[in-house]
């Protein structure tokens, strides 16, 4: 909040400030503190919510990352036995379920927190305080699957997808497993709670004259994930909870003697599982059909098209589960239809590509950092597709089921998709969060030693799946032909993981010394650029009126009858919301019951710190349990009985002023605005 | 987003881009969600139930007549579930309390015929959790289905109690409207779970 230059400081907004009456209606007072420990655990801002986020998901992503290291020491020469069999299968599976729970499913919806709203020009999200849930609710279930690590019986080592009947009772004894059970089904709530919360958002809270042809393309991919994740999520906590039910209470769910069918759980996970694919590259889609138009200085290219295939996109990924599962015999039509509709997703997404080659053709380009990651990524997620479309021929696909090729095609998409589409997003939207700029140098050896860490990691994959090396083995014979690119793939490995520290130093460093950023350091499109960097917690002074898509840029260098308007606050002020301490309790409530779960039937005495205060026996469901779920309903009633709460804030008059992209529209007054699609304005 | 242009409280959260009030329509993309969860759960059942058709025969077990009486009360509940809507959005507070009782007292029948229906399952029938399949997927389904009702009757409740507080009124529709969709949406499955589960198990073919 440093940039403001308001010469009036003493009606300088603070947060806490202006409460019409301090009511009190439930078990205590609302917090009132804005910053400090309590300022962070009781925040309802997204922005804080987006940025402790990205902070988890970069640890998680950290953690993640060593463990990969750790299998490709193992895999670096041939008959290692630096990790043991076992070890190996813990880590696979530990490294998976974090990659894509824990590191790039947040990163993105850091980024649905902190960018979204300011896009569409709202104040903040529509359910502050549900936010709140879903950011906790991440960070315990985070800490609950990897707290197994910690106890006996360790991690699980059943692969990420858990296949049944490997994750019975039967065959894997141990509460690992039940921490990746009950895990996964808190990290479900909250990305539930989150997406509920987006499309109501995003449907509802857009600025005047912000339709929905005109909104960010980051937006759009927001809105068309969080349908994803609301209909895709039910199926795995379902499927979770029958394991549930199988491993406590003696369900046959999935036992093949009681009756049960493992391939049930198969078709479940994949139900979830493929949805899941595109809920992690459509935000990455989003970013980068934001970063390539500033950096070529041109609209998107053919901005309807590319809204569509992602809806498209995300339509389809219901129908192509079985894809997943083409070896285990569906039979001849069902093969077929599942083969045909895969194939046929490589259409929108080929016109999502040609569409950015065709946004960059004839722009004015520049390559800094974000759009080196754009570019690469472009690239990167073109041969990741490649590879798909031959899995999609079920005679191929049975060739290279549960081989290192799968490995290649899913690394290119995530890592050359996903994680470079969210780096191009974290250079780009650095400067509007911390309102320092990225060094460009350090942020190009960055890139290029990402770049070349991961081809050299992922591509010899390519080469060892066709060779035959099967997946999720932990060594390989001498004599094979495997050594070489075992050997590249972890000195690959090693240059990607130094890349990512690179960042991370990088990340520090600027955030205390970077160069100060101003509001708008890459003359960029859309409204998050309007306000300050860091933006004040009230987003905008005044409600932007929208009038083009790119409203920014239109503003800056377009006609002067489509420059944005400002509505002025009236005389109420801006009314913001309270913060509150029930989503963390309430978030404490389910991590204790669910950690009572994963405790229920074990051996009091194997946990001294929980079951040393109980007499000897069996953790029963009354234990710990119950007692948390207690917590969850009277954290519910407390958080309902607190009320809306909220309070007002007043900008100074020096906020809302007429200036070169827009003039003032007096409070009261009804914004004139057309919904009609908005022309291409001239670079 | 922008501030009242009217008094009425109850339009002025309509005054969103869709016309539709915040929790209105989150609470539409959680029925939604909603649907998957009993999608999922139901489709479980209808792979699983004639795994064991030669040792285990529903229609030995169920009590069809009861069965139909409680699901009847349910959804005759849903009518004073729509009427302490209306009552709620016209302020008559009085009509509302007596159609927000009438719907737990439907809601509460219904729990209480399950809890019998459970109890003389395992108790007389011998259909257990875990004593087969059919069993494990019937209790899930029609368990997780009563959970639903019961955090209804829990959510009416304190619906009820809140009407009796200072500052109750008017204003307070929208929650009774949120609480009502989710009401009638339990409702609407448990039509489908009825036929699913219990009305298909006598039909030979």
């Amino acid at each position: 909040m440093a940039s403001t230059q308001s010469p009036d400081t003493l009606s300088h907004p603070q947060p806490g400030s202006g409460h019409d009456e301090p009511k009190h209606t439930g078990i205590w007072k609302r917090p009132l503190k804005p910053d400090g420990l309590v300022g962070w655990l009781t925040t309802v801002d997204h922005k804080k919510i987006g940025i402790a986020y990205a902070i988890a998901a970069l640890f998680f992503f950290l953690i993640g990352g060593v463990e990969a290291l750790l299998i490709r020491v193992q895999l670096f020469r041939p008959e290692q036995e630096l990790i043991s069999a076992e070890l190996y299968n813990r880590l696979f599976t530990m490294h998976g379920t974090t990659m894509i729970f824990l590191a790039v499913m947040p990163l993105s919806t850091a980024f649905f927190n902190y960018i979204m709203p300011l896009q569409i020009g709202a104040r903040d999200v529509a359910f502050p305080r549900l936010n709140a849930l879903g950011l906790w609710t991440f960070i315990l279930g985070g800490i609950l699957v990897n707290l197994s690590w910690i106890f006996p019986g360790s991690a699980p080592g059943i692969g990420w997808f858990g296949y049944a009947p490997l994750t019975g009772r039967e065959f894997s004894p141990d509460i690992g497993t039940d921490f990746w059970v009950l895990g996964l089904q808190i990290l479900g709530i909250a990305s539930l709670v989150g997406s509920f919360n987006f499309i109501t958002t995003i449907l509802n809270m857009r600025a005047p004259g912000l339709s929905m042809m005109r909104l960010p393309l980051f937006t759009w991919m927001t809105l068309i994930t969080s349908f994803l994740i609301i209909l895709a999520f039910p199926a795995i906590t379902i499927a979770l909870v029958e394991l549930m039910f199988d491993r406590h209470f003696g369900t046959m769910f999935f036992d093949v003697l009681g009756g049960g069918k493992p391939i049930l759980w198969q078709h479940l996970f994949w139900v979830f599982g493929h949805p899941e694919v595109y809920i992690l590259i459509l935000p990455a889609m989003g970013i980068i059909s934001e970063v390539l138009p500033v950096f070529s200085r041109k609209p998107l290219f053919g901005y309807p098209l590319v809204v569509f295939s992602g809806a498209v996109i995300g339509f389809l990924g219901f129908a192509v589960w079985s894809h997943h599962m083409f070896t285990t015999g569906l039979g001849v039509v069902a093969t077929s239809a599942f083969a045909f509709l895969t194939m046929l997703i490589s259409i929108p997404t080929g016109v999502k590509i040609f569409n950015w080659i065709g946004t960059m053709w004839g722009g004015r380009i520049t390559f800094t950092t974000p759009m080196l990651f754009a570019v690469g990524f472009i690239w990167m997620f073109m041969i990741g597709g490649f590879t798909g479309i031959m899995h999609s021929s079920p005679p191929v696909d049975s060739q290279q089921q549960d081989t290192y090729f799968v490995v290649a095609h899913f690394h290119y998409v995530l890592i050359g998709g996903s994680i470079f589409a969210l780096f191009a997003g974290l250079y780009y939207w650095f400067p509007k969060v911390s309102g320092r700029m990225l060094n460009e140098t350090w942020g190009k050896l960055v890139f290029y030693t990402m770049f070349v860490g991961f081809n050299m990691a992922f591509f010899p994959m390519h080469i060892l799946g066709m060779t035959g090396m099967p997946r999720r083995t932990h060594t390989y014979q001498t004599e094979l032909g495997l050594n070489g690119p075992n050997m590249w793939s972890t000195i690959g490995a090693f240059l990607l993981g130094f890349g990512v520290l690179l960042f991370i130093v990088q990340l520090i460093y600027s955030a205390k010394k970077g160069k100060p950023a101003g509001r708008d350091p890459w003359d960029a499109r859309t409204l998050e650029w309007v306000t300050d960097s860091p933006p004040k917690f009230y987003n905008f002074a005044y409600t932007p009126v929208v009038h083009a898509r790119d409203q920014f840029f239109e503003s800056k260098h377009g006609q002067a009858e489509r420059k944005m308007e400002k509505l002025a606050p009236d005389a109420h002020g801006i009314h913001m919301p309270d913060q509150s301490w029930w989503p963390l309790i309430l978030g404490f409530g389910l991590f204790i019951a669910a950690f009572g779960m994963v405790l229920l039937g074990q051996p009091r005495e194997a946990f001294p710190l929980i079951g040393g205060l109980l007499p000897e026996g069996e953790f029963s469901i009354w234990n710990v349990c119950v007692p948390g779920l207690a917590l969850t309903l009277f954290a519910a009633y407390g958080w309902a009985y607190e009320g809306p709460g909220g309070y007002h804030v007043h900008p100074t008059p020096a906020e809302v002023q007429d200036d070169e992209i827009g003039t003032v529209l007096q409070p009261g007054s009804d914004p004139q605005v057309d919904h009609g699609p908005s022309s291409q304005q001239q670079p | 987003m922008s501030h009242s242009t009217t008094a009425d409280p109850l339009e002025e959260l309509k005054q969103t881009n869709t016309g539709i009030e915040n929790k209105k329509l989150a609470m539409w993309a959680f029925l939604a969600s909603d649907c998957m969860f009993f999608g999922t759960l139901i489709s479980t059942h209808l792979i699983y139930r004639r795994v064991y058709a030669d040792v285990v025969d529903p229609t030995q077990i169920f009590d069809i007549e009861l069965t139909g009486i409680s699901s009847f009360v349910l959804l005759a509940s849903s009518f004073s579930m729509a009427l302490a809507v209306s009552s709620a959005h016209k302020g008559n507070m009085l009509l509302t309390r007596l159609a927000l009782s009438a719907t737990i007292f439907g809601g509460l029948v219904f729990l209480g015929g399950q809890v019998y229906e459970f109890s003389h399952f395992v108790h007389e029938k011998g259909l257990t959790l875990d004593g087969n399949i059919f069993g494990s997927s019937f209790y899930l389904l029609t368990g997780t289905h009563g959970t639903h009702v019961a955090i209804g009757v829990l959510w009416l409740i304190s619906h009820l109690v809140h009407t009796f507080t200072p500052g109750h009124g008017r204003q307070n529709a929208l929650d009774i409207e949120s609480t009502g969709l989710y009401w009638h949406f339990v409702d609407i499955v448990w039509i489908v779970i009825f036929t699913a589960v219990y009305l298909v198990e006598y039909l030979h073919f």
